[in-house]
């Protein structure tokens, strides 16, 4: 049986082939591949060849495929100077689901979870007022880092954080430039920003550790994972681990869960503020759920169906992610295609989440589209991927929808928002291979208690 | 008409998010996939194992109708 050479992507003729192109149209560029290509295509990212694939039965190869034969590691260079070189953690696959079944992700601590992201809600926005003004990048990159190190790593160190660690991880995410397919470690300003704010989190964390040592905890049940840390002696008797190893390991643990979050809380409110029948719709949701009395942390683990679909066709539109790579480490064929060794392989859920053909208006905001009978998330399971899918799907898409639950649960019925500029400026920035909000993005708040109270007032 | 709980192993992540919502039926060991314990359950936990497969988070549990 003969296999076809696939066909490569128009363009690319400079230095780094499709490197350019990448770093400014990145989606664009996918979408010439797939309209040119087909399901299988090539774009060149400097030094190596991307075979690119979209639709279901190539997507079905690269989602069932094992981190044997597809190596994910290899394929995100970007990620190395983010944790540190020799950090014990990375982005292995195998690492993040031992967060799973280290328990930190399992179903039993969902529940307090909720009640921690409820918390965190509530102090964000306590010195709010009745009304006023917030960017959403800033609020929820804030906010998620604060969920994210209660719920993953422990309470007792986000007490210790404050905005000062937020904008440096968001820095730090920012050091993401596709020319680390180049080289990560290019003097570009983007890298020498990365590796400032990876010092500057070094330098909160060692100053934590140090009131750590100086202040051991007073019994088991007033310790968490980094006092464990810096107890933990080598042979010799040193400190095994250093702030720098330390840090490296809580960036690691926080990194897949911070911006994709905090884009996705920032695009759901953004698209009902686009869509205000569906914004009134889920508001109405949730207020008749909560006429129960219960607490967030009842109704976030359980079904919110308006406010579910509304997630759905967010992340079907937005996703955090738009491109999802490997390396190739052994011959394989895709459609009749041929994938040799050390290619790289990707596929994408900004472009297949989009195909007409599975998602009938494609470019449309139809939450809609998640009811039965037509439920195009289950019925499109390897072109519907905001998660991935298959045996790599994302370990914490439980959480970051229970999340999403919480958040807005909290924040729609204390707050009315509306868009404070045009609709068609919120956007978000392709440059980096972290996909972030674009700034401004600014939304204007006003409190429902207050304006509730007052018309009853008049009334 | 009866039904059964059916798994496909390829998709679990050990999540028990089942576990949660109906732990009579589905038991995660720490580091191991899901157990469906009895997979013809009565008629009557029929909602609290729908909820458990609406909150499967990838998808592998189902329910299969069966004729009697």
């Amino acid at each position: 049986m003969t296999t076809a050479i696939v066909p490569r992507v128009s363009g690319g003729e400079e230095e780094h082939g499709h490197l350019e192109e990448f770093r400014t149209d990145p989606i664009g560029l996918m979408q010439r591949v797939r309209d040119e290509c087909g399901d299988v295509g090539i774009f060149q990212l400097a030094g190596k060849q991307v075979v690119f694939l979209s639709g279901a039965e190539a997507n079905e190869f690269f989602f069932r495929s094992s981190d044997e034969d597809l190596d994910q590691a290899a394929a995100y260079p970007f990620m190395t100077p983010i944790f540190g070189q020799g950090v014990v953690f990375d982005t292995d696959p195998e690492r993040r689901k031992e967060m799973l079944h280290n328990a930190a992700l399992r179903g039993e601590q969902m529940k307090g979870h909720a009640t921690t992201i409820e918390r965190e809600v509530r102090r964000m926005i306590a010195d709010w007022g009745d009304d006023g003004e917030i960017d959403l990048l800033d609020f929820f990159a804030e906010l998620t880092i604060y969920t994210s190190s209660a719920c993953l790593i422990g309470k007792k160190f986000r007490e210790q954080l404050d905005g000062r660690f937020a904008r440096l991880y968001h820095q730090l995410e920012q050091g993401t430039d596709p020319l680390c397919y180049v080289d990560p470690y290019l003097p570009i300003e983007s890298f020498r920003l990365r590796d400032e704010a990876r010092l500057g989190l070094v330098e909160l964390v060692q100053e934590i550790m140090n009131d750590r040592i100086v202040n051991p905890p007073r019994d088991k049940g007033d310790r968490d994972m980094l006092d464990v840390l810096v107890t933990i002696r080598d042979d010799e008797g040193n400190p095994r681990f250093s702030a720098n190893e330390i840090t490296g390991m809580f960036i690691s643990m926080m990194f897949a869960g911070h911006h994709t979050s905090s884009g996705t809380a920032s695009w759901t409110l953004i698209e009902m503020l686009r869509y205000p029948d569906v914004y009134a719709d889920v508001v109405a949701e949730l207020e008749e759920l909560y006429a129960d009395g219960q607490e967030v942390s009842f109704h976030a683990l359980r079904q919110i169906p308006k406010l579910e679909n509304v997630l759905k066709e967010t992340l079907r539109l937005h996703p955090p992610l738009i491109i999802l790579m490997r390396v190739a480490k052994g011959e394989f064929e895709v459609a009749g295609y041929a994938i040799h060794e050390g290619e790289m392989v990707a596929a994408s859920p900004a472009i297949s989440n989009r195909i007409a053909e599975d998602f009938p208006d494609p470019d449309g905001f139809v939450p809609d589209r998640y009811e039965k009978p037509r439920q195009e998330d289950l019925i499109n399971r390897w072109t519907w991927i905001p998660f991935g899918a298959g045996r790599h799907r994302c370990v914490g898409a439980a959480f970051a929808t229970m999340q999403i639950k919480a958040i807005f649960s909290v924040l729609l019925r204390e707050y009315a928002f509306e868009m404070a500029q045009p609709s068609e400026s919120y956007q978000n920035d392709h440059s980096k291979m972290v996909v972030q909000l674009a700034q401004p993005a600014k939304v204007r708040y006003r409190s429902r208690r207050r304006s509730a109270a007052t018309s009853n007032w008049r009334g | 008409m009866g039904y059964k709980i059916e798994v496909d192993l390829d998709l679990c992540q050990g999540h028990a998010m089942c576990e949660v919502e109906a732990p009579d039926y589905f038991k995660v060991p720490k580091r191991g996939q899901v157990e469906i314990l009895n997979n013809a359950p009565p008629q009557e936990d029929r909602a609290e194992i729908e909820q458990a497969v609406w909150a499967c988070p990838t998808q592998a549990l189902s329910i299969r109708e069966e004729d009697d």
